[in-house]
């Protein structure tokens, strides 16, 4: 009779493991694809730059140092690979497109052709886009880690080395810059 | 409540009021049936219209909304800030991306309907879009997309149908009422039961129908959708400003109807009608400056 009781309470505790189990998998899965969902913004945003220091380039020659800072941003972005520099990377690039457009409001024939405000709001825009992508990974790896050091999933989390992923930062300047009135 | 819970609470109810409607409708027609002679027949016909039109109000709402808002797919180019901010707020939340739609409308207002956010659709109306800022616009899809992510949509466009197809109904009745009733060789008795019924059914119909809307709108769904939107943005003040600019403007939808009404973000009806103070009497909508005033507290 024991022994029945044993198994019953075994299989209970191997059901219970085993669906916990399944759902740091789902829940790291999910994490995984918001971080490519961010990349995929990030990417969006490297491509959009050579344009846009081209059309500036047309009409600001000589503010060689803005263009120099924005092009390096960009290759250490392209280059970074963990979620660290991705987001020390990006951070660096919005600083420095912030002084490229700061310099662009110095030239007002350059402020008027179409062809740079559409890059501008384009930019804008890609900007939004990787602030929500980033607003959603965090909030997956929220709920990961919670779970990962909750009791008891944590015990289950332990045995199977699952460990508490990082957030992906931002910079204070930057959330600012999201408060811009179009 | 969390959210799961409206969820399920949504869905539940939505099949509730399918339920509700066809054991209605069918009596309805039972009814008729009897005092023309002739129930089985009418029996079966009115269990046939309700199981449709519930059926095609659960699957074709959308469009059925659609076409009597006279809404048309939003371009990308045109219409930038309003579908980029559908397209980023979606990120946010990692949902499926709603079909995009405006209406062509001087007036400000917004809606959401589908039967889930596979199947969703949002729309504004361009006015909304010419006086609102980026931020603003934002505060406003916000709102939307969390009426879709709640299933909110899901009931209240299946009453827009569903309400749709009972007045039309009553109002078919009542009009072969007025001009003369079914027996052309002036049957008393039989006409004389007939209008009795008709004006049961009057009288049932005008509460059920307020009933409906009721327990497809409470004001509670309103708030809930501007806090999680408030959430989706992390920025309250842009729907809080959004819904000011709103209620100080002061023109009206011009195609809208009961159906209709509690879909809008806003009361489409405007206070200066006649109208208004009817639907005042279903108050679809909390008050707008509640809704603001909690929103600059967040």
């Amino acid at each position: 009779m024991n022994s029945t009781y044993i198994i019953g309470i075994l299989i209970i505790l191997a059901v219970y493991v085993v669906s916990i189990y399944n759902k740091f998998v789902v829940l790291k899965a999910r994490i995984k694809e918001a971080f490519s969902g961010i990349d995929v913004q990030l990417k969006r945003r490297i491509d959009l730059i050579p344009n846009l220091v081209s059309t500036v380039k047309g009409y600001a020659k000589h503010e060689k140092s803005v263009f120099e800072n924005v092009t390096k941003a960009r290759s250490s972005l392209m280059k970074a690979g963990s979620l660290n520099e991705k987001a020390k990377a990006n951070n660096m690039l919005s600083d420095a497109l912030k002084s490229l457009f700061a310099v662009a409001e110095n030239y007002p024939d350059l402020k008027a052709s179409t062809n740079f405000q559409d890059l501008q709001r384009q930019i804008e825009d890609t900007e939004d886009k990787i602030a929500y992508s980033r607003q959603f990974y965090n909030s997956n790896v929220l709920e990961y880690n919670t779970k990962v050091k909750s009791f008891p999933s944590n015990v289950i989390a332990n045995v199977f080395a699952y460990k508490e992923e990082p957030f992906f930062e931002t910079q204070a300047s930057e959330r600012e810059n999201i408060k811009v009135d179009f | 409540m969390t959210v799961y819970n409206i969820i399920s609470y949504n869905k539940l109810r939505s099949v509730f009021l399918m339920i509700i409607f066809i054991i209605f409708f069918t009596s309805v027609f039972y009814l008729i049936g009897l005092s023309i002679g002739n129930s089985q027949l009418y029996l079966v016909l009115g269990l046939l219209i309700s199981l449709i039109s519930s059926l095609s109000s659960y699957f074709y709402s959308d469009k059925l909304i659609l076409f009597s808002t006279k809404a048309i797919k939003a371009d990308k180019r045109k219409y930038f800030n309003y579908y980029t901010v559908v397209e980023n707020l979606t990120i946010a939340e990692g949902m499926p991306m709603p079909k995009v739609y405006v209406i062509d409308d001087n007036s400000m207002n917004a809606f959401a309907t589908g039967r889930n956010p596979k199947n969703s659709i949002i729309c504004v109306t361009t006015g909304l879009l010419s006086k609102l800022n980026r931020k603003e616009i934002e505060g406003v899809v916000a709102h939307e997309l969390s009426h879709i992510k709640n299933y909110d949509i899901l009931l209240s466009s299946m009453v827009s149908v569903l309400v749709g197809a009972l007045v039309f109904v009553t109002d078919m009745l009542s009009r072969r009422w007025l001009f003369g009733g079914f027996s052309s060789d002036n049957d008393n008795r039989n006409s004389n039961i007939f209008n009795l019924i008709l004006i049961l059914v009057v009288i049932i119909v005008t509460p059920l129908t307020a009933t409906l809307i009721q327990l497809a709108i409470s004001r509670k769904r309103e708030f809930l959708a501007d806090a999680s939107g408030a959430l989706i943005t992390r920025y309250p003040k842009g729907l809080a400003n959004a819904l000011e600019k709103i209620s100080n403007d002061n023109i009206a939808l011009k195609n809208y109807s009961g159906a209709t009404a509690h879909l809008f973000i806003s009361n489409p009806f405007k206070n200066n009608t006649l109208k208004s103070k009817f639907s005042n009497l279903f108050s679809t909508h909390p008050l707008i400056n509640e809704r603001i005033k909690i929103l600059r507290s967040m």
